[in-house]
């Protein structure tokens, strides 16, 4: 084949520049009660799992001086020859507060997306 | 003369010092350019914002005071630099990526724009110098006690070289939104404090023999993580925990980093990777307290504030424990600087927008603000020896717990806060927090032995200042619900929408 061949058509087209029916978020900027309900939802949402996550940092962290005061025997209690207080506090604690930290983001962020795409559907 | 052991200790200091001036002075240079790159192209990744995070967090108190307080009181001091750690998780859940989607770069910023009231502005400004100077104090102590121990020097030699390394770097302008210094700031103590353990931990694996006690031999209260005391235990315990993880969200050198975040999802990221920044730090110093104790390092004549100081040449005479006493006052240098213009920025800050602002131009009223933001805090360290490094952090804590915590926590989740509420709540909880904190530090240091409740309570003040902010904010904002800002809800779409949905964010 020669090489001075024409290059195969391309359709160009600009961007859709058709009226379309707009995403929800109107409803936000407009404060309508449906945007009220939405954003009320999310903020519910994501107070709740705050709330959860808090919940498990108190019970699991600031209830230990409440369990040695209950269990004072608790004090001398070894493993591998370091006592249960220091081995909890001084070096668990940390990998398990990241746990809780990234069990918060990810679902932080999972319910931030259910709202983005809630808001992303058409209006009817 | 300086002695031949010192010299590692005196080297250390005049690299760290030359080495952060020297990158403040040539950071002026390109700071222009980088924090315009930085602010506006919004590229600073989480890790090495949470690593300027962690470099600016991690305190004096961090690096000398919690080995100290764990020898001498044992494990219920593991609640400081846990409670440290864990501020960081409720900051994380309640307030971080809101609090970048509002858009403020400082405390007083935020309440400004969440109650639209310049009142609840000021208030938020006498707060920030409240807790700045309040943090500042140890630091400079720290500087005192690190440079007595590692080089013998005067006690007041350390705060006034730390003092004016900070007023030189921060005056000139250079450490404003350097990112680079703060994080390498972090890995330095990190290093720095790391190194030396693991090198005496082998040691004293190697000669047990000469270790005449194990680690965590003898009585069991040195394992008990509650203070002693019964009732007034437990309450001194709790309070401390209620300080520290309601506080950091509160510090205002920890609130001004989250702005150099793109938005709130890297926000978010940024807090859960210093979650882990700070984990890795914080297990070292129980290594330097079980060490101190095997080794039998007594807790009188202050021997515990040096212990990290101390510990290498104790049990590596000779050069090689020189040289790691030198690196670990390198990184406890570094721990004061870097805290220390971190703070005198959000001080200077303030001053400079509310008092010096109006009386000079722009830049001379920022140096002038620059000079009264280290002056004060600087002369109190002179006049006011022997508070104790991590205790008067603790009390700062406290302060930003019972003031900005609540102001932060329902400004963020509830609509029903008014700014009578929030003037009435912050001047509460900073009214109690800090009478007690003054009173602590003019009767520092008392006798062991049997206390008082009223000494306790007011030793540790978060247990009730907190709430007591918390309810007085509500109550307050309850009685005024007609002066609710009208832009309210609308505020509230910018904290809480991520930034993938597009809204008038106005």
């Amino acid at each position: 084949m020669s090489g001075d061949e024409p290059p195969p058509r391309v359709r160009v087209t600009g961007p859709d520049r058709r009226p379309r029916p707009g995403p929800r978020t109107g409803d936000i900027d407009d404060e309508t009660r449906l945007g009220a309900v939405f954003l009320d939802s999310l903020l519910r949402e994501q107070l709740w799992l705050a709330m959860r996550i808090l919940l498990t940092l108190g019970v699991s962290v600031a209830g230990l001086p409440l369990l040695f005061l209950l269990a004072p025997g608790l004090a001398d209690v070894r493993l591998v020859g370091v006592p249960v207080a220091w081995l909890v506090l001084g070096v668990l604690v940390y990998p398990w507060l990241v746990v809780l930290g990234w069990r918060y983001v990810r679902r932080a962020e999972r319910n931030e997306r259910d709202f983005a795409e809630l808001l992303e559907e058409r209006e009817p | 003369m300086i002695s031949a052991t010192a010299l590692p200790g005196v080297i250390a200091v005049v690299l760290v010092s030359v080495a952060t001036l020297a990158i403040g002075t040539w950071g002026l240079r390109l700071s222009r350019t980088t924090s315009d790159f930085f602010v506006a192209s919004r590229t600073v990744g989480p890790g090495l914002n949470a690593s300027a995070i962690g470099g600016e967090y991690l305190s004096a108190a961090s690096f000398l005071g919690v080995a100290g307080l764990l020898l001498t009181f044992g494990a219920d001091m593991l609640w400081y630099p846990v409670g440290w750690t864990a501020g960081y998780l409720v900051l994380l859940v309640l307030v971080a990526a809101p609090l970048r989607r509002s858009g403020a770069y400082t405390l007083p910023d935020f309440a400004e724009a969440r109650l639209a009231s310049r009142r609840v502005r000021n208030v938020c400004s006498l707060l920030v110098v409240a807790v700045g100077w309040l943090y500042l104090l140890p630091q400079f102590e720290g500087a005192g006690i690190t440079l007595s121990a590692a080089i013998d020097a005067p006690r007041w030699v350390g705060p006034l070289v730390v003092g004016l390394v900070v007023l030189i770097s921060v005056g000139s302008g250079g450490m404003r939104s350097i990112t680079f210094v703060q994080a390498f700031q972090y890995w330095l103590k990190l290093t720095a404090l790391l190194v030396p353990a693991a090198v005496l931990l082998v040691v004293w694996a190697g000669d047990r023999a000469a270790a005449p006690g194990a680690p965590f031999g003898g009585r069991g209260e040195w394992s008990m993580p509650l203070a002693d005391g019964g009732a007034q235990g437990l309450y001194t315990t709790y309070s401390l925990i209620i300080a520290t993880f309601l506080g950091t969200m509160g510090l205002p050198h920890v609130v001004v980093r989250f702005y150099t975040n793109p938005d709130g999802r890297a926000a978010r990221r940024t807090t859960l990777v210093v979650l882990g920044l700070l984990g890795v730090f914080y297990v070292i110093p129980p290594v330097y307290a079980a060490l101190g104790r095997a080794y039998g390092v007594g807790t009188l004549d202050g021997a515990a504030d040096t212990l990290v100081l101390d510990l290498p040449r104790l049990i590596l005479p000779g050069l090689s424990g020189d040289v790691l006493t030198g690196l670990v006052t390198a990184g406890a240098f570094a721990a004061f600087l870097s805290t220390s213009s971190g703070l005198t920025i959000a001080v200077s800050g303030v001053l400079t927008q509310d008092l010096t602002g109006r009386r000079f131009p722009e830049v001379t009223a920022f140096r002038v603000a620059t000079v009264i933001a280290v002056a004060v805090p600087l002369a109190a360290t002179l006049a006011l020896p022997d508070i104790g490094v991590a205790r008067t952090v603790g009390l700062a804590f406290a302060v930003a717990a019972s003031t900005f915590c609540p102001l932060l926590v329902l400004g963020i989740w509830w609509r029903g806060l008014t700014d009578v509420g929030a003037v009435v709540g912050l001047l509460v909880g900073g009214a109690g927090s800090i009478a007690a904190a003054t009173w602590t530090l003019g009767h520092s240091r008392g006798g062991a032995g049997e206390r008082s409740w009223v000494d306790v309570l007011l030793t540790q003040p978060a247990a009730w200042s907190v709430p007591l902010a918390f309810a007085s904010m509500v109550l307050a904002s309850r009685l005024t619900s007609g002066r609710v800002p009208s832009h309210t809800r609308r505020f509230m779409v910018r904290l809480h929408t991520p930034e993938a949905v597009e809204l008038d964010r106005s």
